[in-house]
């Protein structure tokens, strides 16, 4: 049976009606195909980003300075990492309890951390480079607000001995003073970042890539040797105490390959602990101060009129009557001493007689000889404030400032360009530029500036000054030839000579084959005795002494009593 | 035609698995991975401060003031120093 028709399906719908449905759904899917567009094709790089970063993270890759070792690979400097504690003030509400066991823990006053933590501020350090044991105690604790941060710190495990020669490093890790600044390309370490995937537990799932590589520092082996620095740090302490100076310094030289074995200045700072620093204690004096190098500076105009033939060692040379004018200056000796031959001049120091022979000089040919030398321009060797020294241009020298150059008055110099000058007599002449790091392959010879003869006549008359009758036979030394040079000179203050004074004292060891030089200065000393000979040569000694014993160095003399006992007292060696 | 694609579907549904375990496979290892670099600088440091405390020990003047006061030492006496010439 059919159904009855119904009235309904015999009405014919218009037309437009079934138009405009198809319509809005062309228009829709228009419209999400547009949308979709838009999304994966134009907006694709920033939603993938987004999506990324709710899962990926970019974490640091540190890196650690690089350590300074000694030349026997003994450890010098070394970062190791430490934390920061800091806080946000708003965040760390501690009760009385709390606070007091933090306070323990970070070694500070209760009041002093209730103090910080009650600035307005959002980000508070309440101790930094702290070790990291104690950090993780304070994690321990849960304190809501507070947190740590990575940070490393630079160790000097000896402390005041080798700070002149280290310096050091600021918060940053990053090198100020000495070998930390000169050596900064080398030791500093940067850091990297990579790429990661953290799962929900933070733990790293997927390395996606590394952004950057760190670049750890690398070890700088010095030429320093840390038993040599002890040596001459003690040897310096004990002599700037017993003479009240102001100041001092020593170097010690390896003269076969210009290596810088020891340097120490005093006063000193322990680069551990550096709250409350002076300037004079920061001074590196052996590079940043010069001063008037006195009598060590005789045997350069010597050397250099013995090089060009206008006397021999033993041509006589009239001193007395231990006076002389020179335009309207007189200089004098501190001895009257008559007819001395050139190398009595070494020996006993004649300020006259060095002036005599600098006389003869021309101006150019002394100016050059002491550029050869290396004064009056900076070493170069990376420290900060190093000085040159003053050499005037020889143009405008006056025959006065000829004369007074020649004993080391009017010139200035800095220690560690006066002992690596002495190379010049150490060596057969020649000049070698230094070295702060360890020299592997040697070179075989430096700048020349004297002939192999006249350094070694010059070697012959230097030691004779350390010999009876020379003004320093307390740098002898039991068991080996010494050669050197005493210098004693007033210190400039405001312009005029005033009754303080340098003592130096720089030699070499063992004579018949050199192979230290120890240049020693103490400034001011002003407990009586202030002659190179009386200060400075017994440190010489002792430091020299102790040093060639060290290295195993063969004695080149036989053992015998000193004329000058200086063995009263044990030397200050190990 | 219906048993080739059971066939595959099964293969699909094996390799969906197979990528699945060695994806699982792979983040174990990189886990254990980091853990172990983490190890490393953890023993690194470690290393540094031992370091640090053999030449904070080993210093020279802690070395001489002992040798002289507890071990009653004393540098030799020229005297008493005999060079051997190789």
């Amino acid at each position: 049976m059919r159904p009855p028709r119904s009235p309904l399906l015999d009405e014919r719908l218009p037309v437009w009606r079934a138009r405009l449905v198809l319509g809005l759904m062309l228009a829709g899917s228009l419209a999400l195909m547009g949308r979709s567009f838009y999304l994966q094709g134009i907006n694709k790089d920033f939603l993938i980003g987004k999506g990324e970063s709710r899962y990926e993270r970019v974490i640091e890759i540190p890196a650690t300075r690089g350590r300074i070792l000694d030349r026997h690979g003994d450890v010098l400097a070394i970062s190791t990492p430490v934390k920061s504690v800091w806080a946000i003030p708003e965040d760390a509400k501690l009760t009385p309890a709390q606070t007091r066991s933090l306070a323990r823990l970070l070694d500070t006053d209760v009041r002093e951390l209730t103090r910080r933590l009650a600035i307005e501020r959002d980000f508070v350090y309440l101790k930094r480079q702290i070790p990291p044991d104690v950090a993780a105690q304070i994690a321990d604790l849960k304190l809501p607000g507070i947190h740590f941060q990575n940070e490393y710190r630079r160790y000097y495990p000896a402390g005041e001995v080798t700070a002149h020669m280290l310096g050091f490093t600021g918060t940053a890790d990053v090198g100020q003073e000495g070998i930390e600044l000169a050596l900064e390309a080398q030791l500093a370490g940067k850091a990297g970042s990579r790429r990661v995937i953290k799962d929900r537990r933070g733990q790293i799932v997927e390395d996606v890539e590394s952004i950057r590589a760190p670049q750890e520092g690398r070890d700088v082996t010095l030429a320093l040797d840390a038993k040599l620095q002890y040596l001459a740090f003690s040897q310096l302490k004990q002599a700037v105490a017993e003479h009240k100076a102001r100041a001092g310094g020593i170097v010690v030289l390896d003269a076969r390959n210009g290596e810088v074995l020891a340097l120490v200045n005093l006063p000193v700072y322990n680069p551990n602990r550096r709250a409350g620093l002076s300037g004079a204690q920061l001074r590196n004096r052996a590079f940043t101060d010069s001063f008037e190098p006195g009598s060590t500076f005789k045997p350069f105009s010597v050397a250099l009129a013995l090089e060009q033939g206008h006397v021999r060692a033993d041509t006589p040379i009239q001193t007395a009557p231990g006076k002389m004018t020179i335009g309207t200056a007189t200089i004098s000796d501190a001895h009257p001493h008559g007819v001395l031959s050139v190398a009595q001049v070494i020996q006993k120091s004649s300020n006259i007689g060095a002036a005599k022979l600098a006389l003869g000089l021309a101006p150019e040919s002394m100016w050059t000889m002491f550029d050869r030398l290396g004064f009056g321009q900076p070493l170069k060797l990376g420290f900060p404030g190093e000085v040159g020294g003053r050499l005037r241009p020889w143009q405008h020298w006056r025959q006065i400032e000829q004369a007074t150059m020649a004993y080391g008055h009017g010139i200035s110099v800095t220690l560690i360009q006066l002992a690596r000058a002495y190379q010049a007599f150490a060596r057969d002449g020649d000049l070698l530029p230094l070295s702060l790091t360890r020299v592997e392959t040697p070179a075989a010879a430096g700048a020349p500036v004297f002939s192999p003869q006249t350094a070694q006549e010059m070697r012959a008359m230097l030691e004779m000054a350390v010999q009876p009758g020379g003004t320093a036979p307390k740098a002898q030394i039991s068991g080996y030839r010494v050669a050197g040079k005493t210098g004693t000179a007033h210190k400039l203050s405001g312009g005029v000579y005033a009754n303080k004074y340098v003592a130096a004292f720089v030699g070499f060891a063992p004579v018949s084959d050199p192979r230290l030089i120890v240049a020693v200065m103490i400034d001011e000393p002003s407990a009586g005795k202030y002659y190179g000979g009386d200060v400075a040569a017994p440190v010489f000694a002792s430091v020299m002494e102790g040093a060639l014993r060290t290295l195993g160095v063969a004695p080149d003399a036989p053992l015998r009593p000193l004329q000058m006992a200086n063995l009263g007292a044990p030397p200050e060696e190990m | 035609m219906v048993r080739i694609n059971l066939v595959l579907l099964a293969a699909a549904i094996i390799s969906a698995l197979a990528v699945v375990s060695t994806n699982h496979q792979a983040r174990k290892l990189v886990v254990a991975f980091e853990r172990e670099q983490e190890r490393t600088r953890a023993l690194e440091v470690e290393w540094g401060q031992l370091q640090l405390e053999q030449s904070t020990w080993a210093a020279h003047a802690r070395v001489a003031q002992i040798a002289r006061s507890k071990l009653g030492m004393q540098p030799p006496h020229p005297d008493r120093i005999i060079a051997i010439h190789p």
